[in-house]
């Protein structure tokens, strides 16, 4: 007993202000991209050959965000004079489309689906589907649930069963051996109920693309309300995104 | 035995110095060395020039490799060796459509078509979606039930499915089957431009993002021929130390949670993300995703790293000493520790455990100490002191070697500061027709690639192996005899990857 108080006293208040506060993360962390449009056509080129995700559509010079991992290989030539990684961590995106970006988003709060928030917005339970992926996803989203981040206070929670949810929070490029038991799992979610595809494997198969194995587009076989592009999303990212997504 | 060629760690052997001996030589000398101390660290099939072949590579204190080619069909070398080599000879009738004929368990390993157009060796139809058509192992009798979970589970994790055959609570024999997370890694490695190997190895298992990528990038430098220079070398180290530590804290956290003693679990999973930042203080993403690349790093690791690692680590490290005293004196968690979920070294020997499950019971073996690579060599080895097999075990391994990596990052910060140039991604021309194996102790264990190259120096073979690969078995045997309640303990004590099972 005297352990365990002695341990509380130590270890004290560690939950983060944010969204109340703003978060400053390290200067080598890669959130969204600053494109400079005016750059030289060669070296947009150049990122663009570069790029192992075929992220960098040169004739738009734009950046798809649900290709692209982050590796910050781009940023890297010519010291970056197409593209730099902002600390920026607002990420998540109502529409596919917007993630195919100059280097901005549109304000996520503003979404289309505004009935959503009148539904979910004091609670929001989620089930989590792994459908295939390397697991940084799933860990990267358990991690809200530590003293940290400690999602729960804002009503959002991760749930054992479909039946319990109004959503399911889909990681990984949907492989073939997970199609039946990812579809099972949102027929089993009541009505009505959202979709959110969590990194860039379940929006374009991430590091995965181009397998025989995997279906890699989630919105091909049900429809997606919210995308959150990393690889995987940064805590803070998924956080912002479903605050920002279902929060008045 | 004086057929086996030994080759090192990281080194390129030419592909016509792979000995090639007929079947039944090959089979004796495997026979001899698997009963002297021997483990498997590969045993896969390839096609060289229209004709299959069989490529074992094997460890005792040394590293050995031993080919030799087979038609469609081979004796299993399970049946009369041992339980060795029971996935590996499953894992070739997948993949190459080649029987293994007496397999005592010859059954799909993660239900996929094989690569050769051979008929199936388990009858599938892969059209189908999963689940195909598999028999599960069955214990028969009056009161005997089965219990079936997964592939979704009620938590966030990976899938993957467990059946239990139970009389009452006890368990009598748990089969676990795994592939719904088969992404064919392995084959696409073989097709894909180099820029992309980096990324897709470092989505093998996004837990070992560094252990996979640095098998990959040591296997790429060394049929290059690139050198890396040894201020790489120590940040190259220095996360695959991190990674071990965020990945036992996390478990140590979830051990403490799965016997509802919730202050260590929230304690050690704020510690954990600790770490996991300090990887992002390395390269930008908090998996040390992009941090390594053929020749080197790609962010140097400067004076203003190094000060935030080490200031953490004089904060956090008695922070856990704190924590893990909690932990392994309250009663109550040893009371479900203890004696639970037991592999004895016998049974972990006869599968061939790796990494902590192994070291857990009493199986010293350690790649760092082994087949040193990076810095290893220059850096001291750990010593486990509680080897009984048990959970207890796995989580006082774990807690020794937290403390165990956090002095070698000391160390490695206390060398002086060793300029060098973050490396850019490029094509490089690999060395044609050539083998090589890299081995590193990632924080589960020995992970392993194994390259071949044909003739323009293209990658004719991948072959990756997870720690997890030799695991699961375990994780399987601790469940015998024990109650179906302690399987979520026993299940994270081992907290083997399922996509790194998967490929």
């Amino acid at each position: 007993m005297f352990k365990i108080i002695s341990n509380r006293l130590a270890q004290g208040y560690r939950t983060t202000k944010y969204p109340k506060e703003p978060i400053q993360l390290y200067s080598r962390f890669r959130g969204l991209p600053e494109i400079n449009t005016d750059c030289d056509p060669a070296l947009v080129k150049q990122c663009a050959d570069l790029c192992p995700q075929a992220a960098i559509l040169v004739e738009e010079k734009k950046i798809d965000l649900g290709r692209c991992t982050f590796c910050g290989e781009c940023a890297r030539v010519a010291e970056g004079a197409f593209v730099r990684f902002s600390q920026n961590f607002e990420m998540g995106t109502a529409r596919r489309e917007d993630l195919i970006t100059a280097g901005s988003l549109p304000d996520l709060a503003t979404h289309a689906k505004a009935h959503f928030k009148k539904l979910f917005g004091r609670s929001l339970q989620l089930r989590q589907v792994s459908a295939g992926g390397c697991n940084a996803c799933e860990a990267d989203t358990n991690v809200l649930g530590t003293p940290f981040f400690d999602l729960s206070r804002f009503g959002i929670d991760f749930v054992a069963s479909p039946r319990h949810a109004d959503g399911i929070h889909v990681t990984g490029p949907i492989t073939r051996n997970m199609k039946a038991a990812l579809l099972a799992t949102y027929e089993a979610v009541p009505e009505p109920k959202v979709v959110i595809a969590s990194g860039c494997c379940p929006i374009s198969g991430g590091p995965f693309h181009g397998s025989s194995e995997i279906i890699a587009d989630l919105n091909s076989l049900i429809p997606v309300d919210l995308y959150i592009p990393g690889c995987p999303p940064h805590p803070l990212t998924t956080l912002h995104a479903l605050l920002a997504f279902f929060k008045k | 035995m004086d057929k086996l060629l030994q080759i090192s760690n990281g080194e390129v052997v030419p592909r016509q110095r792979i000995p090639q001996v007929d079947f039944a030589r090959f089979f004796r000398i495997l026979t001899d060395f698997v009963a002297n101390n021997g483990y498997i660290v590969h045993f896969f099939a390839y096609i060289d020039d229209g004709r299959s072949k069989l490529l074992a590579v094997v460890r005792n204190s040394n590293l050995f490799i031993l080919g030799t080619e087979v038609n469609g069909e081979f004796p299993s070398l399970t049946l009369t060796i041992g339980t060795k080599f029971h996935l590996f000879e499953r894992e070739i009738a997948e993949q190459y459509g080649i029987r293994p004929a007496g397999h005592p368990w010859l059954k799909m390993v993660r239900y996929h078509a094989n690569a050769t157009g051979r008929p199936d060796v388990f009858g599938n139809e892969y059209r189908v979606d999963i689940p195909g058509k598999y028999d599960f192992f069955q214990v028969q009798g009056e009161g005997i039930h089965e219990v079936a979970v997964g592939p979704v589970h009620a938590g966030i994790i990976e899938p993957g499915h467990f059946r239990f055959q139970c009389a009452g609570e006890e368990v009598l024999n748990l089969e676990i089957q795994l592939g719904y997370q088969h992404r064919g890694i392995e084959r696409m490695l073989t097709t894909v431009p180099q820029n992309r190997l980096p990324v897709i190895c470092e989505a093998i298992a996004g837990d070992t993002t560094i252990g996979h990528n640095l098998c990959c990038c040591q296997a790429i430098e060394a049929l290059a021929g690139l050198k890396v220079v040894a201020g790489a070398r120590t940040a190259r180290t220095i996360a695959l130390e991190l990674e071990r530590i965020a990945n036992h804290i996390g478990d140590l956290g979830a051990l403490s949670g799965d016997v509802a003693f919730n202050p260590p679990a929230a304690y050690f999973g704020r510690i954990r993300g600790e770490f996991l930042n300090l990887l992002l203080v390395l390269c930008g993403n908090r998996f040390g995703k992009g941090l390594i690349r053929p020749g080197g790093i790609t962010q140097a690791l400067t004076g203003e790293q190094r000060d935030i690692i080490q200031a953490k680590i004089l904060e956090l490290r008695p922070e856990i000493e704190h924590v893990c005293d909690l932990l392994f004196s309250a009663h109550t968690v040893l009371a479900r520790f203890e004696y639970t979920g037991t592999v004895g070294r016998k049974v972990a020997d006869e599968l061939g455990l790796v990494g902590y499950c192994g070291r857990a019971s009493g199986l010293e073996y350690d790649v760092r100490e082994f087949f040193p690579t990076e810095c290893y060599a220059d850096l001291p080895p750990n010593a486990n002191k509680v080897t009984n097999g048990d959970v207890y075990s796995r989580a006082m391994v774990r807690s020794e070697e937290i403390m165990h990596s956090l002095t070698l990052i000391e160390m490695l910060l206390k060398r002086p500061e060793q300029p060098h140039r973050p490396v850019v991604m490029a094509e490089n021309h690999l060395a044609p027709e050539s083998l090589v194996v890299t081995l590193n102790e990632g924080w589960r264990g020995e992970v392993s690639h194994c390259l071949l190259t044909d003739a323009d120096g293209g990658i004719a073979r991948y072959k990756v192996k997870d720690p997890s690969f030799h695991n699961w078995t375990g994780l399987a045997m601790a469940l015998r005899n024990q109650e179906i309640s302690d399987f979520p303990l026993c299940n994270k004590s081992f907290n083997l990857s399922y996509c790194g099972f998967d490929l």
